[in-house]
């Protein structure tokens, strides 16, 4: 039961056959080979293939790729632009976010959304957006501080602080 | 790898069109809104269909939070994250905010829906616990037209509800009234996890005596479950801890929990009990304006 699907992943247009029951996260790691989005447990309780969709972060082993489409995705390869890394990528450099690397891609994403949405979280604010994720080597501490990083280089940066 | 059965996926552009396509496809069709129940369910093989229906482009449609004469009304598709983000909702019902901050996790959020998550029915269910404490009612529409149902009529039992196949949810209508409030407690082993036991409590005072009250509570029976013992047995009374105590009391007495994985029976009837009586000091706390 193939059918064809269209959506725009990372700023660019894609079509593709897909069956319908073809999971997003198969879909952007397979098909596409953005690998980048990680695959674990399977049962919406890690985070670790969490991307955007239409600007919201969604786990995507429980969405289909049919579900995404004419929507927008976006990915964890999206975050570096012209050879310059997102301030998150940077903070999870910089304070040791980065453990295995397993659970990093949907870490940042989910980092990435709460930052627009709120650039100055509290210690609370992160540990409540991730808390759908979990960091199998346990470097939540860590992982909250390279948020905190990027929060202070963006308010550095837009003359906020 | 878990991967659902092959079905065939379409896509429904207006409440019409996806009743068109439930009349057409009968009971070989489920409809999909934000899909953190059904997914699951077909990754493991639990639901079975041949066709699909996606209903998230009718979030323009059934995506609201609005104020009416006398009810506020929430179309199905809202998301739990705007039912947690709505002001007018947490104002005349703080037990949605209760409930939604402990409902799953922020990502899980951004997709799950009201309609989802009642059509579910899911024994442990917040929502359903929620729409119960304030008895709701819900709109259903089929082709002949809609009827309104409410929530002890739209439970049939674990995962099942009052919809036909060919009939879908579009709207919850919750009464306002004047003079209350409501809390939302909720016991779960780790953030963001289903309730071992949960309770939402609402109250309407008169003066200085209760003149309503009800208490939903989830995780405790076949279905989310309303006591109207505790409406009783508080209707015309000044609220005092010795009132609570009793209403706990009843709740324990008049729950069927099981034994399971998230803990026994014996332990539930306690939770259901400690619950009641402190989602209920909650709600008057509130009214009295002395809580959030
Ligand atoms: C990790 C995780 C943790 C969770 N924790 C909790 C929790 O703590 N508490 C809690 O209450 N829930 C929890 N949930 C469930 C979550 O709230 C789901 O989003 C919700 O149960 C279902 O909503 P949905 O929109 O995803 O529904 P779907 O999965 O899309 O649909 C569920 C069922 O409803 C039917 N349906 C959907 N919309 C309609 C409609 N408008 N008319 C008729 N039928 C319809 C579908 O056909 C399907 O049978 C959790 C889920 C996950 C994945
Ligand atoms: S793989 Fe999607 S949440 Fe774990
Ligand atoms: S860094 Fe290893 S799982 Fe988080």
């Amino acid at each position: 039961m193939s059918m064809q699907v269209s959506m725009t992943v990372n700023g660019e247009q894609v079509t593709e056959e897909i069956e319908g029951r073809t999971l997003l996260v198969h879909f952007l790691r397979d098909q596409l080979r953005l690998t980048g989005t990680h695959w674990g447990c399977d049962t919406s309780n890690c985070g670790t293939c969490v991307v955007w969709m239409d600007g919201e972060p969604v786990k995507s082993c429980t969405v289909l790729a049919a579900m995404a489409g004419g929507r927008e995705v976006r990915t964890v390869e999206d975050l570096e632009q012209d050879g310059v890394l997102d301030p998150i990528q940077q903070g999870f450099m910089e304070c040791h976010g980065v453990q295995c690397g397993f659970c990093t891609p949907g870490m940042m994403m989910t980092a990435r959304a709460l930052l627009d949405r709120n650039p100055d979280p509290t210690d609370r604010e992160i540990r409540e957006a991730i808390s759908g994720q979990i960091c199998r080597c346990t470097g939540y501490a860590t992982i909250v501080r390279s948020v905190q990083w990027a929060a202070a280089a963006e308010a550095a940066f837009e003359g906020r602080s | 790898m878990q991967v659902p059965a092959p079905f065939e996926y379409e896509r429904a552009t207006s409440v019409d069109h996806a009743i068109g396509l439930l009349e057409r496809l009968g009971n070989t069709s489920r409809l999909i809104a934000g899909g953190h129940s059904l997914l699951p369910m077909m990754k493991l093989r639990l639901v079975n269909l041949e066709y699909l229906i996606d209903i998230n482009d009718l979030h323009d449609e059934l995506g609201y939070v609005r104020l009416a004469r006398g009810e506020i009304r929430v179309g199905a598709m809202t998301r739990h994250r705007e039912l947690l983000e709505s002001d007018p909702l947490a104002e005349a019902f703080p037990i949605f905010r209760d409930a939604e901050r402990v409902i799953a996790d922020p990502v899980v959020r951004n997709r799950g829906t009201l309609g989802g998550s009642l059509c579910q029915a899911d024994p442990s269910e917040d929502l359903s616990a929620v729409c119960t404490t304030l008895d709701a009612s819900c709109v259903i529409r089929g082709s002949a037209g809609d009827r309104v149902v409410t929530m002890a009529e739209f439970y049939r039992g674990p995962y099942e509800t009052a919809i036909e196949d060919n009939e879908m949810l579009i709207e919850i209508r919750i009464p306002v009234r004047a003079g209350g409030s409501s809390a939302y407690e909720k016991v779960e082993r780790r953030a963001g996890d289903w309730a071992v036991v949960s309770c939402g409590a609402a109250l309407w005072m008169d003066g200085d005596l209760i003149s309503d009250a009800r208490v939903g509570l989830a995780a405790v029976g076949p279905n989310t479950t309303g006591i109207p013992a505790i409406s009783d047995a508080l209707r015309g009374k000044a609220p005092s801890e010795e009132l609570f105590e009793q209403a706990g009391a009843i709740a324990g007495e008049n729950c069927s929990p099981q034994n399971d994985m998230r803990g026994s029976a014996d332990y539930k009837r306690h939770l259901a009990n400690e619950l009641t009586r402190r989602a209920l000091r909650r709600a008057v706390a509130r009214i009295g304006g002395q809580a959030r």
